[in-house]
This record gives C-alpha cells, structure tokens and sequence, in this order.
C-alpha cells in the first residue's frame, strides 16, 4: 500500500475505531485539498485499492457494510467556507462541520435551510446520506438546495457540475445524482448551496397524535389552509407544525393553525425542541415512503417499542426501533409496509444481529438497472464502498 | 396515404420502419408526407432546421416503448418533442430519425388534493394542470411564460421555471414521481405520491437532461396551495444602478418576494410603444415585484419593499393587490420581448446568469459593448435571480449585422461566464448552446457529463448531438434569429 503514499495526503494504519460496519480499513487517508484527493484517487485505482469515505463518521452504520475496504478517505481536512452573502450562495468543503456552518451562515442572518444538525456531522456526509429533514416544505431537501458540486471519480478525476448560481439549466444535475449515493459513484470534495435569510420568528404549534381519523381530519383542516406551514412533522407522539415569519404575522397564522389542528392538548412553542428532527443514534431505523395521506394511517399503528418521525406532506416516515429490537419483528414490520403498492421501506441502519439474520435493507428498489448502469459507468471497478448501496451496488 | 410515391422522399434507413411504426401507432400515428413532416422542421428556435425522417405520434407509454425499442434495434436515432416552444433546438428533428412527438398524450390523469398532486401524460400543457387543480384551491407553480402552450415533458426535459421560480423553485422541485422510457426501450417507474424515492436520485438527474436519457411518458408534480394574498409593486427608478441597489436592498433585508423582474429603458420604450402600459414616465428603469403568502406577512412586506425602494432612489411605487391591477403592472413586462421586435427588424434573446452581486457590473459592460459596437441592447430580466436576457438588436436587411450581433450576443455570455454565471438559466443547452459549454465546463467536466449520458444512452440514439460539444456539431456557425417568435406574434405566448 506505499503506492498510495501521494503528495498532500496524510496516511495511516486503521484500526478499530475506524471500522465501518464492522469493516476495518487497511489504511485512512487525509487528503489536504481537492487535488490531493484526485492524486489519492488516481493512486487508489493504480493500486485495485477498495475505497469508502469519512466524514465525521457519526452515520457510516448507514448503509450496508462494504464488501472490502483498503483505503478510507478522511474528509476531515477538506474544510472551509467560502460565503457570498450577497448572493445567498456558499460554497463548503466536504469536509467542513455542518454546525461550523451554520454558526458561519447565522453571523450573517442567513441558513442552510436544513435540519437536523447531528453533532459532528459534515457537509459531505450530510449529502452522501442524502436524507432530508423537517423543514423541507417551504425550501426543499438538500438535494434541492445543492447548486454545484465537485467530486472526485473512482479514476481520480476531479470533475465539476453546476456552478455557483441559483439559476443554471448547463449540463446534468450530478449534484443530484450524488447526493443520496453513499458515496458510491465518486467522492464529494466541495458543494456550492442556496440560501435563506434566517426568518425572525418561529412558531411551533404541536398537538397529541390522536387516532388515526382525527389526526386525518386534522390534516385534511390544515391543508384547506394557507398558513404556509415550513414543516408538518410527526414527532413520536406529537404532530408538530413549524410556521417561521414576524412576530406580528405570525399570529394570525398561529390561530388559524390551532383551529385546524384542535386546542386539545395543544402546545405553542417560540423555538424548535433541543432534539428536532434527530433520529435516535441506537437501534434499528428504516425509513418509509408512502402517498402522504397515508401516514396518519402508518404512524398511528405503531406498537410501543416502534417510534415514528416524519414529514407528512413529504410523505416520509421514519421508523426507530427500540435497541435490540429482534430481526423478525423488523422483517415483519417492513413486509407490512412494502407489500401495500406505493409503498416502499429501506433500512438505514441494521443492528449486526438484524443485519446477519438476512432481513433485505432495500426491498424493490424501482430502476435499479439504470442504477447499476450508472454505477456501472462512474466506477467500473467497483472499488467505490462496494456492497453499501441497494442491489448490493 | 403510405404510398411509395409519398415515403420516397424517405431516408432509406427508415422506410423498412414505417410499416412496423404504423402498426405500434396506428394509420393516423405516423407521418411520412414531406409536407406534414416539415411542420415539425423546427423548434421555438426557428433557425435551426431540419425535416424529421419519419414522424411517430404515441398515445400510450407501450407505444412510446415498442417505437423506442425499434430505434434501438435498427439503430436509428429518435428525437423527443413536445410542443415545440424550446429555445435551444432541443427538439430540432433528425434528417436520418425518428420524431416522436407527444402531442397525443394529454390526459391529466389524476387531480389528487389529499396527497397534494397531479398525474399526467407529458403532453398537457403546463398551464393545464393548473386548470385543472384550481378547483381545488391548488395550482402548479413552475410557470414559463410559454405555459399554455408548453409541454409537461418539455418542462422535465428543460427543468424549466417561470418568474416566479425565485421563490417557488424550477420544475426539478415539483416533480415527485416520473415514468420514464429508456433509450433501450425499458419502461422505468421512479418515486411515486411521495416526494424522494430510495436509490440514487435518478428523477433529479433526469429532468433538465433534454431529452437525451428517455422520454418522460407520466409525470406526477407536487400541486401548491394558491397563496391568501399576492401583491404586485411597480417600482420606477432614474438609473439601472439605482433599480440594482434596489434588488440587493430587498434581499439583503431577508424579503424573498416570488419575483423581481427589471426592464431597462429601451425595453420600457418599447413596451410603452407596443401595448401603452403607462409605467411612470422619465424613468430609466423599473422593477416588477411580487409578493405572496398568508395576508399578514405580506402586508408588512409591502411596506418593507415600498421603503427600500424609496430608500434606493425609486421615484414612484404603485402597488395592486387585485388580478385586474395587477395584470395592469405585468402587461408591460410581459408585453417587451414582442415589443422590441417592432422597434428592430430583427433581434438575439440571450439566456445567461450572473450571481447577483455582478448585476451591476455586468450591465455596465453590456452598456459598454453596446455603445462600443453601436448595436442596441434591450434588457429585461429576471433580477431576483441574476438571469439575464438581453435583446441583441439588428436590422437583418443589412450586410454583416447579423454577425456582428450575434458576436455582441456571444460577449455577453462571455461576460456572465467571467463572473462566475452560467451560459444559460432557462432555455437549456440544445444544439444552440452545446458548442459553447466548453467556456463553463473543462473537458473533464464534459467527459463526465457523457459517462453518465452513456449509462443511460450506450447506442448514442437518444437526442444525438445535443446538450454536449460533438466535432460534428460545432464545426457549424450558429444562425440568428430574426423576427418576433410566431407564438409571440399569434399571442399564444409571451415571452419574458
Ligand atoms: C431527519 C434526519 C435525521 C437524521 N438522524 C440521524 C441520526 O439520528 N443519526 C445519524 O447518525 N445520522 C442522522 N442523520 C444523517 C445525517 O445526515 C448524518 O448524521 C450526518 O450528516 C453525516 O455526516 P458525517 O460527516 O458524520 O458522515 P459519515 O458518517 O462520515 O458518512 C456517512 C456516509 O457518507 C459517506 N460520505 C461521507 N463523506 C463523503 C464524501 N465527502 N463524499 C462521498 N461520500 C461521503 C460515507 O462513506 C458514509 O456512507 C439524519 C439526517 C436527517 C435528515
Ligand atoms: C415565447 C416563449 C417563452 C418562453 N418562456 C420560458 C420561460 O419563461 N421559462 C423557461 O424556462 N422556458 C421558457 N421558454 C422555453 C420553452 O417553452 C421551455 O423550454 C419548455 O419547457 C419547452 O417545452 P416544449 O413542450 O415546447 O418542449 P420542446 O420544445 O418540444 O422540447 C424541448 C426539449 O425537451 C425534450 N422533450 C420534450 N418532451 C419530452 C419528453 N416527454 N421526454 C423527454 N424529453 C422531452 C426535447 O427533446 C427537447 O430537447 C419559452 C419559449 C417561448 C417560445
């Protein structure tokens, strides 16, 4: 593995600590730059070297484990903050701290309009996994909110899509394409993103989930509407309304919330929860796709030791099972979901005794074909993190 | 009608098609008469031209298929259309291909306001979705001013957006589920009523891929509830420097308006000319600015907007809260690219983007390259978001004018490219455009670009020769156009 001791990269044994999924690494690279990362890269592929990247390492039990790893790529040194206020537009390395991020934006009024902030998280990360938040109604997902990338290909090629204006038809969305890959089809190295100005006030307006047919009808009152609501999120057992804009304005569409939503139990809050949006870092935790009316249906028939996060109008539920929690139990509650049509589930995370009993993390996955074929064209090898992705991609 | 006398005229390579593509479309689902191939020799932009070999008509998603999966093989390359109202030569025919047009698939399938969507074939106009999803107190919100004429598909394929897409976002946010035909013929259902979908995000990296990766046969589009209230505000201003400042006030200030369109004084004259729109006189340039959402918010926006402007040396704001006033302010900016045509014979829209922070000193060089060359340029854009279209003008009767302004026209985007903008925020990359990405895009960018295109299109049969440089192409000089856009013209569209 000497031939992959390039210039502007910081190379080490891997240990333990650095496992993925129970996969230690051979060695972990810390590349200084994008070109450095592009040298490693090219080095890699010389090499036959299999290769998964970190970022702050706080979601890498996502996914499946790779099927070889010999070199993980440290990310941690590509971080820096190149903020154009004006054009509420930044650029980051992939390596930067999403919180390091925010406080950045914040200092100017302006966000990534993203959540949640999972401590140590990366910019990088944040896009490989590609889930989004909350507050996704009023801005979009992250993938909605990426204007460019840079990444660097299974051949070392640093290549560039997008750019670093809102509006650009020029060329392939790959900044899409990546996000949400893992890290499979290339490594992220920077990535230019849309901003928001910080909105004045907040407005959380939560309720107890009831049964299903109230929550329903809750929904159905709160879409007739225009309150504008910038999350609708099932928290637990709470359904829970994000309104962001002035003090003043806001009350109006406060009142209007809770008509729709009932007073019973209500509760109206002037910040988010300490713990919004975050997903519980033990366990097993799927994710579910659904038309959104059917969510009150999926959340409100959850048995105790299932928890259900998400955002309805997204039509996204999130599924954390208590720690521990058997294989079958998990096996039966994904089947009960993908056999219903427009019904989809994947596991995100699989406990080592859920993920050795052999419960499928993907089910179906639509276009996995075309998925293979562009795979199959950004790294011919399969070197990129193999066997993270669906279809053992 | 499938005479040999009428199919002589075409390519050999298809004639053995023909029979095969009537039965998969049917008698009146095939087109081989020169005459009905030539309607379809061009796309919105008129001066690239080529007549289709053959012309298919699908109605169903099997057809688009079983028409596919024969172009793939015989080998024979196959052109997506839609209605036609591109402005890159997207949808410019192959002499040697297929043209398969999707005017025949105009179903909106399903209105379901439950889960706040729309399913519909990619034949219906963009504007009738929003027909159709009105009664229910939701609208579709990318709205290209071609929108009621335009294809959903042609949207897809262009991620197209509309004035209001500074706040409401392009196509690429509004669309939730997609089917898709694959250049091998494969039928590939992506995502579905919710928005996202597991796997790689295929459905974002379809749309605004011009018809080069398949063809969109369904599409489901997220349906927006119509806002409480909307606000239009006509702000006047002395300079252009004077509008721009305005523009960074707003943004600055965390308003973020659904649209803030300028026009510079050329294009006020010629508006005021053309349709008599009575915006205040002596100014040098004036902003359109839309503000919409719950009554409450928007109110305090107004007041917020009307001082920055004031702020920002604006000499007169009118405000209209009713469709009637409102429609008042917009006719002048709607009414300026058919405007312009009837103070020049002939003109160039360009289609580019600076980051805003630029806007000022972009249009300071535009300025300069105009009065420099002696060629008049119109601006009227989309300011919120730094996309400009600046009118190129000329008079086509005289020698070399043409050249010269289509040289002033590639300045421009020379400059939006020096400043970190884009060849093209809209109108997309088409044949127009594919042999200047290599201004914005280094060859490794570009090889890129074709990896993906080739796991998708390994035959090189899908829109050949588009969206990406080919040798072939770019030995080609680029034409101009000339005239007011026959849609403009018939008021079927407006153009802005
Ligand atoms: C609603 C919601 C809830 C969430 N809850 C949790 C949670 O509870 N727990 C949790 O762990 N995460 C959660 N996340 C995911 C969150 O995105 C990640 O925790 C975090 O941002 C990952 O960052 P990281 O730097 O630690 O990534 P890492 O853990 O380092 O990497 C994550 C994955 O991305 C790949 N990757 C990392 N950097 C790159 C790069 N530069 N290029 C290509 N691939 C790369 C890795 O190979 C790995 O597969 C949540 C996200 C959302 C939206
Ligand atoms: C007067 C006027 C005003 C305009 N204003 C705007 C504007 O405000 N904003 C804006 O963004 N654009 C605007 N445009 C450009 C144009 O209307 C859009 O690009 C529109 O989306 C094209 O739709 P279409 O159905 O006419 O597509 P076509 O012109 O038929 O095709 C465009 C491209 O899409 C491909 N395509 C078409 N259908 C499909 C399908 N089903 N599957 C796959 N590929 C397909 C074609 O191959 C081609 O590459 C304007 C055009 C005109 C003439």
């Amino acid at each position: 593995m000497k031939d992959l001791d390039v210039e502007g990269v910081t190379l080490w044994k891997g240990t333990e600590a650095d496992a993925v999924c129970g996969v230690v690494p051979d060695r972990v690279a810390r590349p200084k730059d994008t070109e450095a990362l592009g040298r490693l890269l090219a080095a890699a592929r010389a090499t036959g070297a299999t290769v998964t990247p970190r970022g702050g390492g706080t979601a890498l039990d996502w996914g499946s484990p790779p099927r070889s790893l010999d070199l993980m790529v440290d990310t941690s040194a590509l971080s820096w903050i190149d903020h154009n206020a004006g054009d509420l537009v930044v650029e980051v390395g992939a390596g930067t701290p999403l919180a390091e991020l925010r406080r950045t934006l914040a200092d100017a009024g302006q966000r990534l309009s993203y959540d949640p902030l999972r401590v140590g998280g990366t910019v990088g990360g944040a896009l490989a996994t590609g889930v989004s938040g909350p507050r996704r109604l009023l801005a979009g997902g992250l993938r909605d909110l990426v204007i460019g990338m840079t990444l660097v290909r299974a051949d070392g090629v640093v290549a560039r899509s997008g750019g670093r204006v809102v509006k650009n038809v020029a060329g392939y969305d790959l900044a899409k394409l990546h996000t949400g890959g893992y890290g499979t089809l290339g490594v992220i190295a920077s990535a230019a993103f849309r901003l928001h100005p910080l909105p004045p006030a907040v407005r959380v307006v939560s309720v107890p989930l009831r049964s299903r047919e109230d929550t329903e009808r809750a929904l159905a009152d709160l879409r007739a509407t225009t309150v504008v609501p910038a999350a609708v999120e099932l928290d637990r057992d709470r359904l829970c309304v994000v309104l962001e804009g002035t003090a003043e304005g806001l009350v109006p569409r406060v009142e209007e919330t809770l008509r729709a939503l009932g007073e019973d139990g209500a509760e109206v809050a002037e910040e988010l929860p300490e713990d919004w949006g975050l997903l519980p870092t033990e366990g097993t935790l799927a994710r579910v796709l659904a038309p959104p009316a059917e969510l009150p249906g999926l959340a409100c028939d959850l048995d105790a030791d299932v928890r259900g996060y998400g955002s309805v109008p997204a039509g996204t539920l999130y599924l954390a099972f208590a720690p521990g929690t058997p294989a079958d139990v998990v096996e039966k509650r994904l089947a009960a979901v993908r056999h219903v049509p427009d019904r989809t589930a994947v596991l995100l995370r699989a406990e080592p005794h859920v993920r050795e009993a052999g419960v499928d993390p993907w089910g179906e996955v639509p276009g996995l074909s075309l998925m293979r074929a562009v795979k199959d064209s950004f790294d011919p090898d399969h070197r990129l993190s193999p066997g993270r992705f669906a279809g053992g991609i | 009608m499938a005479t040999s006398a009428h199919q002589t005229n075409i390519p050999a390579a298809l004639t053995a098609l023909v029979p095969r593509l009537r039965e998969i479309c049917g008698e009146d689902g095939v087109l081989t008469d020169l005459s009905r191939r030539r309607v379809y020799e061009s796309d919105g932009l008129t001066y690239h031209r080529a007549t289709p070999g053959v012309v298919a008509l699908p109605t169903t998603t099997a057809q688009v298929a079983a028409v596919v999966s024969l172009c793939a093989e015989h080998g024979v390359p196959y052109v997506p259309r839609g209605a036609g109202t591109g402005l890159s030569a997207g949808a410019l025919p192959h002499a040697d291909g297929v043209l398969l047009v999707t005017s025949r698939m105009r179903r909106v399938v399903e209105i379901d306001p439950e889960n706040e969507c729309a399913v519909v074939e990619p034949g219906v106009t963009n504007l009738d979705i929003t027909r159709a999803a009105a009664p229910h107190g939701y609208y579709y919100a990318p709205d290209p001013s071609s929108q009621q004429v335009c294809s959903v598909g042609g949207n897809v394929a262009e991620n197209s957006g509309g004035a209001h897409c500074l706040k409401y976002g392009f196509t690429s946010g509004h669309v939730r589920g997609l089917e898709i035909v694959t250049p091998s013929g494969e039928v590939v259902e992506l995502g579905g009523k919710a928005t996202g979908a597991h796997g790689y995000d295929l459905i974002g990296a379809f749309i605004g891929s011009e018809g080069t990766l398949g063809v969109a046969t369904r599409v489901t589009v997220s349906l927006t509830r119509s806002p409480q209230k909307t606000v239009t505000l006509l702000s006047a201003f002395t300079s252009m420097d004077a509008g721009g400042e305005a523009v960074g006030a707003i943004i600055a200030a965390g308003v973020l308006p659904s649209a803030i369109e300028m026009m510079d004084a050329l294009a006020i004259e010629a508006a005021e000319a053309a349709v008599a729109c009575g915006y205040p006189a002596g100014a040098a340039a004036v902003l359109v600015v839309e503000l919409d959402g719950p009554t409450s918010e928007v109110d305090a926006q107004v007041e917020r907007v009307t001082e920055l402007c004031a702020a920002s040396g604006s000499f007169e704001t009118r405000t209209a809260s009713g469709a009637v006033e409102r429609a008042l302010i917009w006719k002048g900016r709607k009414s300026a690219f058919a405007a312009v045509g009837r103070i020049s014979p002939a003109y160039i829209v360009q289609d580019g983007v600076v980051p805003r922070t630029a806007l000022g000193e972009v249009l300071g060089r535009i300025a300069a390259l105009s009065a420099e060359s002696g060629i008049r340029v119109a601006n009227v854009f989309h300011a919120g978001d730094g996309n400009l279209h600046p009118l190129v003008l000329f008079d086509d009767a005289e020698p070399g004018a043409g050249e010269r302004a289509e040289e002033v026209s590639g300045a421009i985007l020379d400059l939006c490219v020096e400043h970190g903008g884009s060849i093209t925020g809209e109108h997309g990359v088409g044949v127009d455009k594919a042999c200047k990405m290599p201004r914005m895009y280094s060859d490794d960018d570009l090889t890129t670009f074709d990896l993906f295109r080739r796991a998708f299109d390994p035959a090189g049969i899908a829109n050949p020769d588009k969206l990406l440089p080919t040798p072939r192409l770019c030995g080609e000089r680029p034409g101009v156009r000339t005239g007011v856009h026959p849609l403009v013209e018939s008021g079927q569209a407006e153009q802005f």
